[in-house]
């Protein structure tokens, strides 16, 4: 009997798609495992597969190779344990934050009550909206939209988190911010986080571990754990340790996307 | 120290000028109005100075003259017989563009199966087809409201696949990632993010529905603004023709701002930014 169940392995996963110009292979060989409640980024060039990896933790779509497998089970079909935040954070217009937020519950079974409201509404307050629970989305600045899009995942409850690039539609100090915020959540209530991005600082002080992904077909080339403690703050990419580390990724990535 | 004081006495913005045209074209009822009442000023003058009969133009007088030419309560029955007609076919194009729309856009197998077919249909003059329909569909209501159907159901399920088709993909996939009923999917996402798109295609169609109803009265109908037009102008009685003209107008006008008026009511967020 297995004693310690990865939250989230792939093994040896490939994922080819048929497309008008032929089959495209978008992952190659991929095996990765997340432990339970770390914080790992997955840092990759655009078209590099890292948001494959993510649909197919999901159970969005199924490996052509290769097993995933999540809490040691295999990923048969789409799965409500994960929450998922995308790169916009993509509410329904017509919806207050609030509405927005519950939305999860109200589409899954028809319906909200009051407890589910009142969830949404701490969610709301833990990610720093309170007051705006009756605002529409239109009314709200990007990094604003994506606190929301962020309670919404919360919502379930999830035990994982897949991140899809969620801060890039941002300008860069609303970027760090949330950056900054999104860790306070994260300790304050610890989940399994796939954090894709294509950002090295970002990777580097947010996640214990950075996977760095090679350009089509997407393949892991390197997993390194982040040689930082927490917590963390704006100074603490600024030591010679830390810049010669994200140096080492820049070089990991360049060098393969000229080979 | 004193100019500083004096320059600032209240906290009122000091605004931009603005030239004559700028002005104007923040006044949106002004100058449409202005545009209209000049064409009719012109339209009355130039048939006086130039003597046209009113067989070719008749001046706005003569037509006004010509809404006397019948009493209200027949005025009455041309426009309900008419009004009727081009919503029932409307109120039919719209049930029936729904779950087309809805089959189109969730089934890339039904769309190339079916969407050519949709095309074809839309080739067909329903002009020309209009005598045929009636000979297959008698004279009553049936055939006046299937062919107000065909001329305005086209642009409703083309604007509703598109809309349903515009949803972010990912909420498609949130929405399969929850393990959510199908019908949900349609009616809590993909239907209200179509909102938008299926009010552009109910306004363009409202106004086809009144062409369809009017094309319908000009092959068989015994009442009707169309029927009425086509009468009068067969009598050679050209004014009383174009007040009939006029009623048609102001009938697509008025539907048209309807269903403008129960999208700004009621879904206020579909409206464009700009327009809010």
């Amino acid at each position: 009997m297995a004693l310690v169940k990865d939250a989230i392995s792939f093994e040896g996963v490939g994922q080819t798609f048929l497309t008008d110009a032929g089959p495209l292979i978008a992952l190659k060989g991929v095996s990765l495992t997340l432990d339970q409640h770390e914080f790992v980024a997955v840092l990759g060039p655009s078209g590099c597969g890292k948001s494959t990896l993510l649909r197919l933790t999901a159970g969005l779509m199924m490996p052509t190779q290769g097993r995933v497998s999540v809490f040691g089970k295999p990923v048969d079909g789409p799965r409500d344990d994960v929450g998922i935040v995308f790169q916009n954070a993509t509410l329904l217009p017509w919806a207050n934050v609030e509405d927005n937020v519950v939305f999860p519950a109200k589409h899954m079974r028809g319906r909200v009550d009051d407890k589910d409201r009142d969830q949404a509404r701490r969610i709301i307050a833990t990610v720093g909206l309170e007051g705006f629970e009756k605002r529409l989305p239109g009314e709200l600045s990007g990094g604003m939209q994506q606190r929301v899009g962020i309670a919404r995942a919360l919502f379930l409850n999830p035990d994982i988190l897949l991140m899809d690039e969620p801060f890039s539609a941002l300008d860069a100090l609303t970027r760090d911010a949330m950056g900054f915020e999104l860790l306070r959540l994260w300790q304050a209530s610890p989940k399994t986080v796939m954090f894709i991005t294509h950002s090295i600082p970002e990777a580097v002080l947010l996640a214990d571990r950075v996977v760095v992904m090679s350009a089509r077909p997407g393949g892991v080339i390197a997993d390194l754990p982040v040689p930082l403690g927490r917590p963390r703050d704006e100074t603490s990419l600024r030591t010679a340790e830390m810049q010669d580390y994200m140096a080492h990724l820049r070089g990991l990535l360049i060098h393969k996307e000229i080979a | 120290m004193s100019a500083e004081t004096e320059a600032a006495p209240q906290d009122r913005p000091v605004l931009p000028r603005q030239s004559l045209s700028e002005r104007l074209v923040r006044m949106p009822v002004v100058l449409p109005l202005f545009t209209f009442l000049s064409v009719l000023v012109l339209w009355e003058v130039g048939t006086r100075v130039f003597a046209v009969p009113s067989y070719i133009l008749p001046a706005p007088s003569r037509i006004a003259t010509g809404f006397g030419a019948v009493d209200l309560p027949r005025w009455i029955a041309h426009i309900w017989a008419t009004l009727r007609v081009a919503l029932m076919g409307y109120g039919a194009a719209i049930l029936i563009s729904l779950p087309i729309a809805i089959g189109l856009a969730k089934s890339k197998l039904l769309s190339r199966a079916l969407y050519p077919l949709l095309v074809v249909i839309q080739s067909v003059p329903v002009v020309a087809v209009a005598p045929i329909i009636i000979v297959v569909l008698g004279t009553n209501d049936a055939p006046r409201v299937v062919i107000t159907f065909m001329i305005s159901f086209f642009p409703l399920v083309v604007s509703m696949t598109t809309g349903l088709m515009a949803t972010p993909p990912e909420l498609i996939e949130l929405s399969r990632s929850l393990r959510a009923p199908q019908h949900r999917e349609i009616t809590q996402i993909r239907l209200p993010y179509a909102t938008p798109y299926i009010f552009s295609g109910l306004k363009i169609s409202i106004t086809l529905a009144v062409i369809g109803a009017v094309v319908s009265e000009f092959v068989a109908a015994e009442k009707g603004i169309g029927y009425f037009i086509q009468f009068s102008t067969s009598m050679f009685k050209l004014p009383q023709a174009w007040a009939g003209l006029a009623i048609l107008v102001a009938m697509s006008l008025v539907l048209f701002q309807s269903v403008s008026l129960i999208q700004r009511l009621f879904f206020p967020w579909s409206l464009p930014k700009a327009t809010k």
